[in-house]
């Protein structure tokens, strides 16, 4: 048997030493509570289930030209990222209760808090969260223990996908969740002035928004700060490569998806949610944190901090169930980013840009296809609005092995004939060139 | 060690990025962009390697040496499963693609890896239907909560309060409070195990539910559990199984039999995937035939041809808890880990769990009290209370332990017991390491008498030693922000 070490025979010295015999083990449970040996199959080696596996992957249609985001990129991941964070003391190690024994995953967390603040010019990042919805979800719920109102205000271009699972957590809990509708792509702020009252304890908005488009949202942190509610962004960590970010708008909670920060798509995760706020509403924060202090001996180290927030210590009146968290994804958002350092970054969103500016422009000259949200601000996803219905072009440039973008109709109704199309630095010229033949053919 | 922003050296690169290779640049109006760049490190690429290494290596993991952290299920992390996961059909692909139109014959064999796993734990649980979704142990809790709120809304029940034993782990009553539930605490009996008279006093209308590990923290099956089941059950409450201890029972015990109606498991315990160091981890759903309807959107059936789908439409259902199938690739590892197994495997995992922990209760109870003596399961739970005597407390011994080369087990929980020490040492570890650790448990004992003074100076041998956690609270120092 693989994975156990113990020989029959250590096993047999083992009981006859401690007095037990094998029955004695679980003769603590009922005889009438036991149940049969599992209907499982033979247990496989390990290169039975390696071919196994393969040809269940091979099943999988990754070899598409892949023009699909929606809040998750196909970037490219360089080599160094997964050799790093696949030594074996950061992946088989626990959370770092003995700080003397997790020195490493410690300062990594403390690196990792430190540039997701340098990214989103925040004060304070928690150690990670599950992934974007719910790291959105839990701003929402910090933002309620922070104003003690009840009132969250979500605009309708924020991704269809958290606001879903916005709507199914807060179903229970007596929070008034309004949904106001965008205008012409972006954030509808009409009808956010509209909601606003004294028991509005945020505005939820997102950039780039669910259709690519850029905002600025200094004027809503004002509206919101105005009524002493919080405004609460979930943005893109590619993207505050080049664009303004949450911090410079006044911004009170940030979070976001960091899958595009080196992890792969993996079919919906593991992902990597990360939040960052104003030191102000530390204590309010749901997750672990790492902090430096000293040792007995006066030498720099890392700690868990402000633990008084958790449910470990505070059980029911924690700021979070939150345990673990995303440790790994962590870790390797921080080796991705220090691979692409300071200049790198801010190249790595021009590129994707320009890619997505170019591949708009192809697109935008095959006759009938036009921008759904004309006049806005784009950075590597854009909304195309198509002559015909746009299932019918996505299963017809599947036939070319192109995965098109996203069909918007899926959550937005009225919008059937929009293509929600994202652009990467993998994609090259060529791949957009033939992306625009084929679409023009379809049409 | 320096941060790694210390190690920065301006115009350093670690990444050649390519050309753009299109002939236009992006348009964006100047005033939607960020005034400055943001202060990531710079650094090459052999910085980065050494900087990861030099933190690797202060760190402890299972490939380290014994990791006997109790109720965490420290077991090995088969290294097939990492290499499954990194496979590019798998890696590669995107979570919306079957939302395209007809896209779900693009990701067949995703849908057959969820499916089959589904299938596999319904087979070890005895439970009706799994969801994967929730993303660690804890989600999986709330989950489980959700959908017991959703029953009682559905069969118009006013139910306020879950009952909780005084020895859970803390995320139970923390995910019951945030699915909008009011908490209580039934105490343990004088056997660790929950007291049944105090828990018939507690019941009533208002009780939507208990929560249990079990065996529970203190590594004890309770032989009254399905009298505990039926009594719930009787004020039409539900059973939830936390199964941060299934390891002790796989293969012998399904849950489902015993009357849970909801069970969570966590893949990263039981099922083999790594810690990560905190995550990500997994936590599957399962539940009984008449609570299916109340499972999270999607959930991937099987049609006459073979082919798999999702389906969305579910109206009863507590809607969506994680954007996609979960943490699709830890889902995948436990699943490799499952067919690795097998039917003898399974049974093998719990045997040799269960007999590695009472092999080390036994062999140390002469010198650590043990407040409960009798057959444990997967971990025993001794007290330092007369090491404390001498001055030497559970945090002491864990911190001697460190010195020895063993990471030190869990302490201070359950907090029923006091200077608690919890030992799990799962089936993966073999007879000359649980010896080597009786040893360095049984040396630390002989010290507290000859020289209790010494372990203050404990430890002596890691990079740093005893941290000031109050500085860290008091004045938090929590990012570098440049």
């Amino acid at each position: 048997m693989p994975f156990i070490a113990n020989t029959d025979q250590q096993r047999s010295e083992m009981l006859r030493e401690i007095g037990l015999s094998a029955e004695d083990l679980f003769a603590d449970v009922p005889a009438d509570l036991k149940c049969a040996p599992p209907n499982l199959p033979p247990g496989l080696s390990e290169q039975e289930v390696g071919a196994l596996l393969r040809a269940l992957s091979e099943r999988n249609h990754t070899h598409l030209t892949s023009f699909l985001g929606g809040g998750l990129y196909d970037h490219y991941i360089p080599a160094a990222v997964g050799e790093l964070i696949g030594r074996s003391e950061f992946y088989t190690a626990y959370t770092p209760y003995q700080p003397e024994l997790s020195q490493g995953t410690l300062q990594a967390i403390y690196e990792f808090q430190s540039c997701i603040c340098r990214l989103t010019n925040m004060e304070v990042s928690n150690a990670s969260l599950y992934d974007g919805g719910t790291a959105l979800y839990e701003a929402v719920t910090m933002s309620l223990r922070v104003t003690g109102r009840n009132r969250v205000i979500v605009d309708d271009t924020v991704s269809p996908i958290y606001r879903t699972i916005l709507r199914s957590y807060t179903s229970n809990l007596g929070i008034e969740l309004i949904e106001t509708h965008g205008t012409e792509g972006v954030a509808g702020r009409a009808e956010i002035i509209k909601h606003m009252n004294d028991s509005t304890a945020a505005v939820v908005v997102q950039t780039p928004n669910f259709f690519g488009c850029i905002e600025d949202f200094t004027d809503l942190a004002t509206i919101a700060h105005d009524r002493k509610a919080l405004l609460v962004v979930s943005c893109y960590p590619i993207a505050l490569g080049l664009i303004k970010t949450p911090g410079e708008m006044g911004a009170d909670i940030v979070t976001g998806e960091g899958q595009s920060l080196g992890l792969p798509l993996s079919f919906g995760g593991p992902y990597l949610g990360f939040m960052a706020t104003r030191m102000d509403y530390v204590r309010k924060m749901p997750g672990r944190i790492a902090g430096r202090t000293l040792d007995r001996l006066g030498r720099d180290g890392f700690v868990l901090t402000l633990q008084a927030r958790e449910q470990h210590i505070r059980r029911e009146k924690a700021t979070s169930n939150i345990c673990t968290n995303e440790g790994l994804c962590a870790l390797t958002s921080l080796v991705y980013m220090s691979l692409l350092g300071k200049k790198g970054l801010q190249r790595l969103a021009r590129l994707c840009a320009d890619k997505a500016w170019y591949a708009q422009q192809k697109l935008l000259a095959i006759p009938g296809v036009r921008l759904h949200f004309p006049r806005h601000w784009y950075f590597n996803e854009f909304v195309l609005e198509l002559p015909t219905h746009v299932d019918r072009v996505i299963r017809e440039l599947l036939n070319h092995n192109i995965s098109a973008g996203f069909p918007l109709v899926r959550y937005y109704p009225k919008m059937t004939n929009a293509l929600l199309v994202a652009v990467t630095e993998k994609r090259t010229k060529e791949e957009i060139d033939f992306f625009a033949h084929v679409l023009e053919n379809a049409l | 060690m320096k941060l790694i922003f210390e190690k920065s050296v301006p115009g350093r690169r670690g990444l050649r990025l390519p050309d753009t290779g299109v002939p236009t640049q992006a348009e964006i109006r100047p005033d939607l962009l960020r005034e400055k760049p943001a202060e990531l490190p710079e650094l090459s690429e052999l910085d980065v390697a050494r900087h990861f290494t030099a933190l690797s290596r202060k760190n402890f993991g299972v490939d380290t040496g014994f990791y006997p952290l109790g109720s965490c299920t420290m077991k090995y992390n088969p290294k097939i499963n990492e290499r499954i996961a990194a496979l590019s059909g798998f890696a590669e692909l995107h979570p919306l693609l079957p939302q395209l139109s007809t896209g779900e014959r693009l990701v067949q064999g995703a849908l057959a890896v969820l499916y089959e796993m589904d299938q596999a734990l319904r087979e070890l649980c005895g439970m009706a239907a799994f969801t994967m979704q929730p993303l660690a142990g804890s989600h999986g809790e709330l989950t489980g909560v959700m959908i017991m709120a959703a029953y009682h809304k559905d069969r118009g029940n006013e139910k306020t309060t879950i009952l909780i034993p005084d020895s859970a782990h803390g995320t139970n009553p923390a995910s019951a409070a945030i699915a909008g539930f009011g908490v209580k605490a039934v105490p343990s009996d004088a056997n660790g195990v929950m007291d049944i008279d105090a828990l018939k006093e507690m019941l009533d209308d208002s009780v939507a539910g208990l929560m249990l590990t079990c065996p529970n923290t203190l590594g004890l099956f309770n032989p009254h559990i399905a009298e505990i089941c039926k009594l719930v059950h009787d004020v039409d409450g539900l059973m939830y199984y936390d199964g941060a201890n299934l390891n002790a029972i796989l293969g012998r015990v399904h849950p489902g039999d015993l009357g849970f109606d909801i069970v969570h498991l966590n893949l990263h315990k039981t099922f083999s995937t790594p810690h990560g160091g905190g995550g990500p981890g997994s936590g599957p759903v399962g539940v009984c035939e008449r609570l299916r309807e109340f499972l999270p959107i999607s959930v991937v059936r099987q049609n006459r041809d073979g082919s798999y789908y999702l389906d969305y439409d579910r109206p009863k259902s507590i809607g969506y808890i994680a954007p996609f199938y979960g943490n699709f690739a830890i889902v995948l590892r436990a699943y490799a880990y499952i067919l690795m197994l097998g039917r003898e495997g399974v049974l093998r995992v719990s045997e040799n769990a269960v007999l590695n922990a009472n092999y080390i209760r036994e062999k140390l109870k002469d010198l650590y009290d043990l407040p409960f003596d009798r057959v444990c399961k997967h971990e025993c739970v001794f007290s330092a209370s007369k090491q404390a005597e001498h001055g030497v407390h559970a945090i002491d011994i864990a911190k001697a332990l460190i010195d020895r080369g063993f990471h030190p087990p869990t302490v201070y929980f359950p907090l029923i017991v006091p200077e608690a020490m919890m030992v799990e040492p799962t089936e993966t570890e073999s007879r000359e390491t649980l010896d080597a650790f009786i040893a360095a448990m049984r040396d630390i004992a002989e010290l507290v008498q000859s020289d209790p003074e010494s372990f203050r100076e404990c430890p002596k041998t890691a990079p740093v030693s005893r941290l000031d956690e109050t500085r860290a609270a008091r004045q938090p120092d929590v990012a570098s922000l440049g």
